[in-house]
């Protein structure tokens, strides 16, 4: 029996894209079924749990992780436009369940086929011809969930680079976290506020015209710092560049 | 001004000590020059000229690991080796302890002051105040510790105590401590603060009666212990005073020389990007009838204070760390709230999962949660500690001592109910990004307005 050829993919939105920012959803559908992908959006899906998991809250973090394995698990692949996200999957459920045998396994099933959007639009799918055009400078951020947790670094650029037109202005010290941090961001705001500030001045410092990441969290919390300097630096989801939805107004909001 | 002190921890109060450094526009502009282009950039250079870095990394790991399951035969053997070095042994259970046991050795020689190398032990213990207490003077002999004391400032930092002074400040508290120096000199260059802060301390060094160092790494098989430093302040502390006490803690101790080497090949590089530091010093028991000289008295105390309860618990991990602060050093918090913000000795990521264990979690509850969970603290880890995941684990212990509480909790809590039910979840998010669009200005922590609409529900309605 031969393996169809067509990969089912479980379509992880992101509570944050849900509330914030629709349009990254639609634009990681159409590109995974660009790529020849079946895509589905299974609807018990809230959020994959780092808020609770992150505040030490393991029991509701728990409960969460179960109902996105029970959502996802019967997919071939699952897929998050985000590192942060796709590496709670893939990182902490089998940590967080691991005193529960059963849901172990199936956590680590879950995990092992769970990736971030273009880390598997690059390693698993095959983009070849040109994505998109996007007639301007950008410069990208490197989330840390997907830089370190998932090492995954040339991925993005390697789709980048397939866009026509558009001119990546590498950001210096992009080792360094943005201050997002998710609810640290609402616990620490001060502080918080204080690393997006050097952060955002890094961005403007490229003199790119978009700020582009994967992950909606960092851009979010970037955008409003953007917009606090006045700086006019626009704000996409790499997956709105890679699938010419980013025309509108960015992340940043409108600004009219 | 008032800062923390060792029995009086104001962990409690870090987004005041946060504040108060987000507000100094000079500690800012020192924090960012002296991590980004110093301390990150060396370690860079040092990690460089190391192809073996990962190979040493794993070894140094290795080595914690297997001294740490075997941690009771190690420290026999080191006692045995220091006590047939002509040294004695003192165990010390707690902070309380190694100060009684040290300042007892003090009185039995009628000291009246003792010369101090850099101990982050010392300060875990409280030392200075008990020997002030006591009736001893304590000088503290490495440049940054010196100046804080003058200062009567906490370090804010483990291997740079100093490192939220500029060198401005300092010269300011030459000038009032330093009252024989003649007045009005100018103190604007550095190379003219270290000449004088030698100066003053030349005659303290000869005058003491004790010296006590703390211990890098102290080696099983020989009973050696050994401190690196860049100034040769230790080795003065602890070969002129008839009496050296060395003190520290139980998990420094390594197996072999050669794990020693080890350790020290990584050490100063992920410090401060040092192939060494410029001072090595080995330090074996009392002088020999052969030595031409050094101490008649070596004492070693080998502190406990619960790092035993750690073995073998989820917080394991944390007994393999060699203080080489390049956590602290690539930490985006500490970077913008400097030491003092933690509110005990120990600041930066490795501070957040020590001092929840020395000061109790609901002291230290905001340290484990002041945390991006960026994860370079591990990335540049040594030993490859996996500080996210122990901070973690103090997120989850304090989260059941109620930590955090009242409006964080309950928001909490209410999140997740609805996360929980996906149903009803999808129901009430739409109107609350309804909500958020309106809002404007309003909208908290500089929140862009979403686009509109859930995904969820675009998605139901057919969009694609």
């Amino acid at each position: 029996m031969t393996q169809t050829l067509k990969p089912k993919i479980g379509l992880f939105i992101t509570c944050m894209v849900d509330l914030m920012r629709p349009s990254v959803g639609f634009a990681a559908l159409r590109l995974l079924e660009r790529a020849g992908a079946e895509v589905v959006v299974p609807d018990t899906q809230t959020c994959c749990g780092q808020p609770a998991y992150n505040s030490g809250d393991f029991a509701d973090a728990r409960h969460i992780a179960k109902d996105v394995i029970a959502a996802f698990e019967d997919f071939d692949h699952v897929v998050a436009p985000s590192g942060s996200c796709a590496g709670m999957i893939s990182k902490h459920y089998p940590d967080l369940l691991k005193d529960e045998p059963d849901w172990a396994r199936r956590a680590e099933h879950l995990a092992a086929r769970t990736y971030e959007l273009t880390q598997y639009l690059v390693d698993h799918l095959d983009l070849k011809e040109s994505l998109a055009t996007f007639d301007h400078s950008v410069t990208y951020h490197d989330s840390c969930s997907s830089r370190r947790e998932l090492k995954i670094v040339d991925q993005p650029r390697t789709l980048l680079a397939a866009v026509d037109g558009l001119e990546l202005i590498e950001l210096a010290d992009t080792e360094t976290c943005c201050g997002f941090g998710g609810l640290f961001s609402v616990k620490f705001p001060d502080v918080s506020n204080a690393i997006t500030k050097t952060k955002a001045e890094l961005v403007e410092d490229t003199g790119a015209e978009v700020l582009v990441g994967a992950d909606l969290g960092c851009l979010v919390k970037q955008a409003g710092q953007l917009n606090r300097s006045s700086a006019k630096v626009r704000v996409f989801h790499i997956a709105e560049i890679l699938t010419g939805l980013a025309e509108g107004p960015g992340i940043e909001g409108d600004k009219s | 001004m008032s800062f923390f002190s060792q029995d009086n921890p104001q962990c409690h109060d870090f987004l005041n000590g946060a504040k108060k450094a987000l507000d100094d526009d000079r500690l800012q502009a020192q924090l960012a020059r002296s991590l980004k282009d110093g301390f990150q950039k060396k370690r860079l250079k040092g990690m460089s000229r190391l192809p073996e870095y990962e190979d040493l990394r794993d070894r140094a790991k290795a080595i914690k690991a297997h001294t740490l399951e075997n941690l009771d035969t190690y420290l026999e053997q080191f006692e045995a080796q220091v006590i047939a070095a002509g040294g004695q042994v003192h165990w010390a259970r707690d902070d309380a302890e190694a100060c009684k046991i040290i300042i007892d050795i003090c009185q039995s020689v009628n000291a009246k002051t003792v010369t101090k190398g850099k101990s982050m032990i010392a300060e875990e213990i409280g030392l200075n105040a008990q020997l002030v207490a006591n009736g001893i003077e304590p000088v503290e002999t490495d440049l940054g510790e010196y100046i804080i004391q003058l200062r009567k400032e906490p370090p804010s930092h483990i291997i740079a105590p100093a490192f939220h002074i500029s060198k401005e400040q300092v010269a300011d508290t030459f000038h009032e401590h330093h009252l024989k120096q003649v007045q009005g000199r100018d103190l604007t260059e550095p190379t003219t603060l270290v000449h004088e802060a030698r100066e003053e301390l030349r005659q303290k060094f000869l005058n003491a009666d004790v010296g006590i160092t703390g211990a890098n790494v102290l080696v099983a098989e020989t009973g050696t212990g050994l401190i690196v430093t860049n100034e040769g302040n230790g080795d003065l502390t602890q070969s002129l005073p008839p009496v050296h006490i060395a003190v520290s803690s139980i998990e420094k101790v390594v197996p072999t020389l050669d794990d020693a080497d080890t350790i020290l090949r990584l050490l100063a590089r992920t410090a401060t990007g040092q192939e060494m530091s410029v001072y090595t010093t080995f330090f074996t028991g009392a002088k020999r009838d052969t030595d031409l000289d050094g101490p008649s008295q070596f004492h070693m105390v080998l502190l406990d204070n619960r790092r035993s309860e750690l073995l073998g618990g989820p917080l394991h991990d944390v007994l393999s760390c060699m203080r080489c602060g390049a956590c602290i050093n690539h930490c985006p918090i500490y970077a913008k709230v400097s030491g003092h913000a933690y509110g005990w000795v120990y600041p930066g990521p490795i501070g957040s999962i020590l001092t929840p264990h020395f000061v109790g979690v609901d002291e230290a509850h905001l340290l484990p949660n002041a945390c991006t969970m960026c994860g370079r603290c591990e990335e540049v880890c040594p030993v490859r500690i996996p500080l996210p995941k122990l901070l973690r684990t103090w997120r989850g212990r304090a989260f059941e001592a109620g930590h955090p509480g009242g409006v964080q909790r309950l928001g909490l809590k209410f999140w997740a109910w609805f996360a929980k039910r996906p149903a009803l979840y999808h129901t009430v998010v739409r109107p609350a990004v309804g909500v958020l669009r309106c809002m404007g200005k309003a909208r908290p922590f500089d929140l862009p307005a979403p686009q509109g609409g859930t995904f969820m529900d675009r998605y139901k309605k057919g969009e694609r």
